[in-house]
């Protein structure tokens, strides 16, 4: 009876430290998620861009502009992120004058990276709208980009949109591996606080609940994206 | 009006136009027919450049639409075109389907775009559909809606590439009706069709083409009753 008492006097503690220890770690790791929240819009804006340009330039008639899409997927596709950070910011300064703060080699890291596969997603999603809409179009007087704005891409987002945040969830995770080039997103944040304090555990299972509430903000928001886009 | 001239069109090896001759006189009609595979949705399509002729001239009101110098946006605006599968923005509404080419292009207000979509509605029969979208209308619906939408760009020649064959039966006759009234007010008009009948009430002329060649053409009695040529011949007692 009396040592049954003491485990649970004890048990009783440990979680009463451990939710302190996670207390006080929040405004470090908020700092951290805030962070890695604001390198995920920056590059995932930048890789939207790429994504449709190149795109584009995948399904036009004219070759040159085909085979730089296509080297720049195959590269990026074919190779790990983390090898794509590491040449970023150290590979391209070591041969080049060009040196890159750690923040902005992260962001184009990341931004080269969700952009070949954007480029995928939108090219699939382009094709995938019936040609007769953009020879509708185009019979009308439209040119080639106000049939692609105002026919063609309305229709192709919306199919696209599911794909789309599918790539953009995994980006957000992806951006924890800049922590290797020392950028104090999330997951930096959280490997500086656990090297002081020795609380692996409650630190890094902080960090994951941190992510999923970024995951899982984008989920909804996509959710409520589609609902509204199918009133339409 | 319209005229062609030595018009040539190969898709790599494959000669699928060779040497076409046509003139279109303003407010004439003219009906194309002739087996699948002959060249005629090719031979209509080169004339909006949606193919690109491998050869020849079509000149538009005297412009020439094969030369590069032409702004090709800007002549198609003067020719409509309706396709055997409709091509209805599924996105808009249609309403949005008829006012947003005018509205962009031919710098009509939203009030006079709205104004001149109602009134072509109204035509073809569709006054009551203005907000709905276009999955939710049948074919020959459809159709009449992609014909308003055409007419939205008051174009002065129409093209049209098999507009019934997508329909089922019962909803062809509305259609026609809607072209017939176009033919009646003189719209220009170049309709490649299998609907024999129709080309025989409407046309003021009818090619027969087959091969990629004109075979035989002249007003509708003279080749539906005394076909001139074998090939006509053979065609017509299998469709008639
Ligand atoms: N984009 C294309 N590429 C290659 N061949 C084509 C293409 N379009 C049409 N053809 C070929 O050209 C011929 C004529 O086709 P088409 O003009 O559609 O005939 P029709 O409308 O009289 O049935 C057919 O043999 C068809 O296979
Ligand atoms: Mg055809």
């Amino acid at each position: 009876m009396i040592t049954n008492t003491a485990t649970n006097h004890i048990k009783e503690e440990t979680v009463i430290e451990s939710l302190q220890i996670m207390i006080d770690a929040l405004p470090v790791l908020l700092q951290g998620m805030w962070l890695t929240v604001l390198i995920t819009v920056i590059s995932l804006a930048i890789a939207l861009v790429i994504g449709l340009v190149l795109g584009i330039f995948s399904i036009t008639q004219n070759k040159i502009l085909r085979g730089i899409s296509t080297l720049y997927v195959d590269a990026i596709r074919g190779t790990p992120i983390l090898v794509q950070i590491l040449f970023i910011y150290f590979g391209l300064p070591a041969a080049t004058d060009l040196s890159l703060n750690a923040f902005t080699a992260g962001i184009i890291a990341i931004s080269i990276n969700a952009g070949a596969y954007l480029v995928e997603i939108f090219r699939a999603g382009i094709n995938s709208i019936d040609k007769g809409q953009m020879e509708a179009g185009r019979t009308l007087g439209f040119s080639y980009s106000e049939t692609m704005r105002l026919i063609i891409l309305p229709q192709a987002v919306k199919r696209m949109i599911p794909a789309i945040v599918n790539q953009f969830i995994v980006s957000i995770k992806d951006t924890s591996i800049l922590s290797v080039i020392g950028i104090a997103e999330l997951t930096m944040s959280g490997q500086s606080i656990y090297a002081n304090n020795f609380r692996a555990f409650e630190i890094l299972f902080m960090v994951g609940v941190l992510y999923f509430i970024i995951v899982y903000s984008l989920t909804l928001f996509a959710r409520w994206l589609e609902r509204r886009l199918d009133v339409a | 009006m319209i005229k062609i001239e030595n018009l040539k069109k190969s898709f790599g090896e494959l000669e699928v136009l060779k040497d076409m001759n046509v003139e279109v006189k303003p407010q004439e009609v003219v009906c194309v027919i002739g087996p699948s595979g002959s060249g005629k949705s090719t031979f209509l399509r080169c004339i909006n450049r949606l193919e690109e002729p491998t050869g020849g001239s079509i000149y538009i009101e005297g412009n020439d639409i094969t030369d590069p110098g032409n702004n090709i946006n800007e002549m198609r605006k003067n020719l409509g075109m309706v396709f055997q599968q409709f091509n209805l923005f599924p996105h808009m509404t249609v309403l949005q389907n008829i006012t947003t080419a005018p509205k962009r292009l031919n710098g009509k207000s939203q009030t006079e775009a709205d104004k001149l979509g109602k009134q072509l509605l109204d035509k073809v029969g569709l006054a009551d559909k203005a907000d709905v979208y276009p999955d939710n209308l049948s074919g020959g619906q459809k159709q009449r809606a992609a014909i308003a939408r055409a007419l939205a760009m008051e174009p002065s020649i129409m093209l049209f590439d098999e507009p019934t064959s997508a329909l089922d039966p019962e909803m062809v006759g509305d259609v026609l009706e809607v072209m017939k009234s176009l033919a009646k007010e003189g719209m220009t008009m170049i309709i490649v069709t299998h609907e024999m009948g129709f080309a025989r009430e409407v046309a003021d002329r009818v090619i027969f083409m087959d091969g990629g060649y004109i075979v035989e053409e002249g007003n509708p009695q003279d080749l539906f009753d005394n076909p001139q040529e074998k090939r006509t011949q053979d065609f017509l007692s299998k469709v008639l």
